[in-house]
């Protein structure tokens, strides 16, 4: 089911779309990632690979770092002023913080969405049009929207208030809107934090059906505080815990969520997804 | 003799006593205020109303109090106002973006420029007087006691007023909006210029028009910039002498008032429709807010 994208090129994506059944083919590679603000490491020497058009998701207790580190797959982190990103982070063999690389091209790749809807103040077409926008995207935009809200099913709801503001919308819709608006500008990668956090039950089954629809095309990162919902959608599972002694995020385990779920390697994991700890 | 165990009874008499008494001495400070204002303003009313009509609007100021009338001020405010806004709007939005925006408030520079704002605005006005006589009407500029001299001279003195407006409603549009259009690629420019600044223009419209309605009103500052009191002529160009109506009103007041040449009701009736301005511009102030403020 690959709806054709747009008459745009896509970003940088290799050539022809792979079977499903293909070995794993990492479209990041992590190494030795340390994250800090300040002085203080909030995640520390994580290493693993993500793969392309999986979901791969970041659990863990609170502290943990996961928020931090999934902020610097699109370098968000550079928003904040004191934040620093030690070690590698590699995306299609290039390095994400290397001299020659502007964060804003990162961004236009790699999009986001966050924990708490954040429409912007503006009409739902509006909305989804901004970011084609910006970026300079060829094409008929009321295609571009219609296909964006088709694409992460909220067109029917809203389809006859294109024009209305996206404040009037339910928090659930409010959340697919800027899922469709990340899927606008066509990016390679969709990071979603916490995205159902502040959703009802209802709404957050909508949001993971979306998600499974979507790894046919996108590889998705998710960071969940949800551990149903890490073992329903993500095909790998990346457990992270933070460490007694001072207090620093750190990777446990990463493998395959059925194995994570069923039979982890570290006792810590094992404490975590039964519900022992955390 | 524990208090927790005594059943719960009604307060001392001398508690409500003390309570009450608080309340009401509130409430004659609050009677004590807003009575001086109802006093001045039926007072200004009572002397003006008579002389308020038409012909005071119409007629320039005269040596016959009957003939006098304020249109040479009147138009030398507006003058002066769009002077002012059109200085003030684009250099305090711009410099409130920078502090809000770019400027990293751990350095010292940053710092700096801030306390210097907040201390700017509390400079008396009599000083942008001589600052705008020194550098804006005499010496490096040079322009003479003309329109755009006194309005440079009025917006310098509520610049401060305006870029921290500015900066409030910057402020108020959440980091949220910030990240959600970054994430898409957007740069910060465009960040800035198509989510932040729309969504931050009600807060800084109502700041600029505070700005202006105390600016209006403002007559020492004119005086030293060498604003002329007795004129028959409305500006021309920036390069125009001019008067302002605070300035018509302190001649009209300061003249010797008798029978025949009764100045009193003009000084009056020029304080009334400055008052009608003024709360014009902080109604519509007031509007903008409630109409377009985002709940976010």
């Amino acid at each position: 089911m690959t709806i054709p994208l747009t008459t745009i090129t896509p970003p940088a994506k290799e050539a022809a779309p792979p079977e499903q059944q293909t070995p794993r083919e990492p479209i990041f590679h992590l190494e030795e990632v340390t994250v800090s603000y300040g002085d203080k490491a909030a995640v520390r020497d994580v290493t693993f690979d993500i793969a392309k058009r999986e979901i791969t998701a970041l659990i863990g207790p609170s502290g943990c770092g996961k928020s931090t580190l999934i902020r610097c797959l699109n370098r968000m982190n550079d928003l904040i002023p004191s934040a620093k990103v030690e070690g590698r982070v590699v995306y299609h063999r290039q390095d994400l913080y290397g001299q020659e690389v502007d964060a804003v091209e990162v961004r236009k790749r790699i999009g986001m969405v966050f924990q708490k809807p954040n429409p912007f103040p503006k009409s739902i077409y509006d909305n989804i049009a901004f970011g084609p926008r910006v970026l300079g995207m060829k094409g008929d935009m009321d295609e571009i929207v219609e296909r964006a809200l088709q694409h992460a099913a909220v067109w029917d709801e809203v389809k006859d208030r294109l024009k209305t503001n996206a404040f009037g919308m339910s928090g659930g819709q409010q959340q697919r809107l800027c899922i469709a608006r990340c899927l606008a500008v066509e990016p390679d990668v969709i990071l979603m934090d916490e995205p159902c956090s502040a959703l009802d039950p209802i709404s957050t089954g909508k949001i993971e059906d979306l998600m499974m629809d979507l790894k046919q095309e996108y590889s998705i990162v998710i960071v969940t505080h949800n551990m149903q919902q890490a073992a329903r959608v993500s095909d790998k599972t990346a457990f992270f815990t933070v460490t007694p002694e001072d207090r620093v995020g750190t990777l446990v385990e990463f493998d395959d969520t059925e194995t994570v779920f069923t039979n982890p390697t570290d006792t810590r994991t094992e404490a975590y997804v039964t519900g022992k700890v955390g | 003799m524990s208090a927790r165990q005594d059943a719960i009874g009604q307060a001392t008499a001398s508690q409500r006593i003390k309570d009450l008494a608080f309340r009401l001495a509130l409430l004659a400070c609050l009677a004590l205020a807003i009575g001086l204002l109802v006093v001045l303003l039926v007072d200004v009313a009572l002397d003006g109303v008579g002389a308020l009509d038409w012909d005071f609007i119409n007629n320039f100021t005269s040596i016959t109090a009957d003939k006098a009338g304020i249109q040479a001020g009147l138009w030398g405010t507006i003058w002066l106002m769009g002077v002012c806004a059109f200085f003030i709007v684009p250099v305090g939005v711009a410099t409130a973006i920078y502090l809000e925006e770019y400027g990293d408030p751990t350095k010292w520079w940053n710092r700096l420029i801030e306390l210097n704002i907040q201390n700017l605005a509390a400079v008396p006005s009599i000083v942008y007087g001589i600052l705008g006589l020194a550098f804006l009407v005499r010496g490096p500029l040079s322009l003479g006691n003309v329109v755009l001299a006194g309005g440079l001279t009025l917006a310098l003195l509520v610049l401060p007023m305006v870029i921290i407006a500015g900066r409030e409603a910057l402020r108020a549009v959440p980091s949220s909006i910030r990240e959600g259009s970054m994430a898409l690629g957007a740069t910060q420019w465009q960040t800035i210029w198509r989510q932040v600044l729309p969504a931050a223009v009600p807060g800084i419209a109502t700041g600029v028009i505070l700005a202006l309605s105390r600016a209006i009103g403002e007559t020492a500052p004119l005086i030293v910039v060498g604003a002329v009191a007795v004129i028959a002529f409305n500006p021309e160009g920036l390069d125009s002498q001019f008067t302002a109506m605070p300035i018509q009103i302190f001649d009209w007041i300061s003249r010797a008032s008798n029978d025949v040449n009764n100045y009193r009701p003009l000084a009056a009736a020029g304080i009334l429709l400055l008052m009608i301005l003024l709360l014009a511009m902080n109604s519509v102030a007031i509007w903008l807010r409630n109409r377009y403020e985002q709940k976010w």
